[in-house]
């Protein structure tokens, strides 16, 4: 789960992580209030997962109370690259001496979070890592050990700081390594980290990516929104605990396991259809999570045929046969359905589906015969 | 030969007396694996169909000589489980569970290094099947009969399509092995590709990876520089849009933009074929192996 920036301030607040003061505000009333409350001048930042929205009008500066509500109403409701602006930020503008840029992360290659840190910060640092990787400090941390004090003096001095504030970027480093830890984050990013006239070390902007499946034991953390992001049909999908990523064309999917649906948008699509979703129904998937599956696949209007493409292993094929017999009762299904059942209780799975004799329901011997089969169907309809 | 798992298996599973963990543990002893053992914590002293539970893995390894554990039991107890596995010895641990927080799973995999006396394979996986010989997991042995072609793979159903797809030309396995499709694999390509190097059964070995990560190059490198009999290769998502993106700091981590495209140049370009379909993966072990 991504986190919005005021979210992700709000999180290093609560692990002594310095963040400029500000609040959160949803309409242009309370924008302004909460400007009134922080003092001019102070940024007003729109809130979406996006980067450089600075550029694209999404932060500006408010000097005054009108200042502040004329960029109120400009930025909240607007559109930044596909995302709609619910909420903005309103914080104290901050003097910056230096930008420095510090990160930790979940690495899966080396199997340890690393820590990265630069002096190069505000700037896109994915362009520091290609052109100059050496601007950039890292360091893997024993998880079994965590993070010394010694690791951030080292950070600190292999990415050359000034020398005064080569102690508080470490404490930070060391704050952001601990809310990584403590959080089960996968990513903790500070982008800039500032430096001020004063000499105070600040992360002027967060984000952070929490660990989905760590969120039962973070119960404030699970309640956290991010409305701008939310797609109908993936809210939905999501409260049903189906993974399910929306795209543009007219074939529903449904598969059991990530690797094996993505291969079947491969496969569609190679046969010339255009997939109307990824949905992975899951291991294991019982009854009722096909009909739930089904429901959340018709609920896009575009779909013209769904194909069904099971390989079950922990999915019983017997299981999937059933709750697509319950959805075809509930939902009453308009398209035609192909579908390919094939593993764990296969044999009685068909046998159920076969005896059933669903409308408009096709069933097919391989995933290539069936692929073929969806695309010819939604073709005709 | 195979790798991994064999006739020598002497398997315990934890969290037997849950449906999955039963009814799959069942369906392995069925298929002849040496089900030796159950652990759940206060059911001591029962029975699954005849298979002896016991409160703790120690017991299991004392009583009942148990080298191999498979881990069923839920996502926020399966880290735990995983290194009470270690701790009592257990030589192979196979984790099945999905949805361990990925941090639960970067401790266990720290602590088994650490230690270097057990492997873990998973979590999030399908298991290991040697054909013929052991089944430890869900996947759907009926598919599959021995032969020399080894696979390996991140996804567990993707394992079983291109799997069947082998079977459907006519080819066995040697072993196939689900890595798992979670953020630290405790068995990665290269551990396995290195494995069936070593195999004398094994004459070709398919690999199949997905978007994500850099799992699929770094094993481009070791295929280049270690393994010697063929390998093909495929990789699931070309059509995927970029999913969640995990940050910029991911990107600098992966060194690669964890593309389907990037990963097949990645392996084409060290002198492994890439099949674009299940189907095709088929038709080019066939011409490999001339049958």
């Amino acid at each position: 789960m991504d986190l919005l920036e005021y979210q992700g301030k709000q999180l290093f607040a609560r692990h002594g992580i310095p963040v400029p003061s500000g609040k959160p505000a949803g309409t242009v009333e309370e924008a302004v209030a909460a400007a009134d409350e922080i003092g001019y001048p102070c940024a007003v930042k729109a809130q979406v997962q996006i980067g450089g929205r600075g550029k694209l009008g999404g932060i500006k500066i408010a000097n005054n109370q009108a200042e502040a509500r004329q960029h109120a109403e400009a930025i909240l409701g607007m559109d930044i690259r596909g995302l709609t602006v619910f909420e903005v930020w309103i914080e104290g503008a901050s003097q910056i001496a230096s930008e420095y840029y510090a990160s930790v992360v979940f690495d899966r290659g080396a199997k340890a979070p690393l820590v990265m840190l630069s002096t190069k910060g505000g700037m896109d640092i994915e362009a520091v890592a290609d052109e100059d990787p050496d601007a950039i400090a890292r360091l893997h941390v024993d998880p079994l050990l965590g993070f010394q004090d010694f690791h951030g003096r080292r950070l600190a001095y292999e990415a050359g700081v000034d020398a005064d504030v080569v102690r508080p970027i470490g404490a930070m480093l060391k704050k952001l390594y601990n809310a990584f830890i403590a959080e089960e984050a996968t990513l903790v990013e500070v982008n800039p980290l500032i430096i001020t006239p004063e000499r105070e070390v600040k992360a002027l902007d967060a984000k952070v990516t929490l660990d989905n499946n760590a969120l039962f034991r973070h119960p404030e953390n699970a309640e956290l929104r991010d409305r701008s992001a939310e797609d109908p049909q993936e809210r939905m999908a999501k409260e049903r605990g189906l993974t399910y990523v929306k795209l543009d064309g007219n074939i529903g999917i449904l598969g059991n396991g990530a690797g094996l649906v993505m291969s079947t948008l491969d496969v569609v699509k190679g046969a010339g259809g255009e997939p109307a979703n990824f949905l992975d129904a899951g291991g294991g998937s019982k009854a009722d999570a096909i009909t739930s599956a089904v429901e959340v696949i018709l609920s896009d209007s575009k779909v013209t045929a769904v194909l069904f493409n099971i390989f079950g292993g922990i999915t019983r094929c017997d299981e999937v046969a059933r709750g697509l017999i319950e959805a075809f009762s509930q939902l009453n299904p308009s398209v035609p359905f192909v579908v390919r059942l094939d593993g764990t209780n296969d044999v009685e799975g068909r046998r159920i589906l076969a005896e059933a004799n669903l409308p408009n329901v096709y069933t097919e011997a391989t995933m290539d015969g069936a692929a073929a089969r969806v695309v010819e169907l939604a073709k005709a309809a | 030969m195979s790798i991994l798992i064999d006739k020598n298996t002497r398997l315990v599973t934890t969290g037997i007396t849950g449906s999955e963990g039963k009814f799959h543990t069942l369906r392995n002893r069925d298929y002849g694996t040496n089900v030796v053992a159950g652990v759940t914590p206060g059911k001591g002293g029962q029975d699954v169909d005849g298979i002896p539970v016991f409160n703790t893995i120690r017991e299991a390894v004392d009583k009942q000589g148990a080298n191999t554990a498979m881990i069923f039991v839920p996502p926020p107890f399966a880290a735990d489980s995983i290194l009470e596995a270690e701790e009592a010895g257990i030589e192979l641990i196979i984790a099945i569970t999905e949805g361990i927080p990925a941090h639960d799973e970067l401790r266990a995999f720290q602590v088994i290094k650490k230690n270097g006396r057990s492997r873990l394979v998973g979590p999030n996986c399908p298991g290991i099947l040697s054909p013929d010989k052991a089944n430890v997991g869900i996947i759907p042995a009926g598919f599959f009969k021995p032969g020399n072609v080894g696979v390996v793979s991140r996804s567990g159903t993707l394992t079983y399509q291109v799997g069947n797809e082998l079977a459907q030309s006519g080819f066995g396995n040697s072993t196939i092995v689900g890595i798992g499709g979670d953020p630290v694999p405790g068995t990665d390509f290269i551990d396995v590709l290195g494995l069936f190097q070593d195999d004398p059964e094994t004459e070709l070995i398919v690999m199949c990876g997905e978007i994500g990560g850099d799992a699929e190059e770094r094993a481009a490198d070791f295929i280049a520089a270690h393994v010697t009999k063929p390998v093909v290769g495929y990789i699931a998502g070309f059509t995927a849009p970029p999913g969640k993106q995990m940050g910029h700091a991911g990107a600098i981590v992966s060194g690669s933009k964890g593309t389907a495209a990037a990963k097949a140049e990645a392996l084409e370009a060290k002198g492994v074929r890439v099949g674009r379909t299940p189907t095709e993966v088929a038709r080019i072990a066939m011409e490999i192996l001339g049958h």
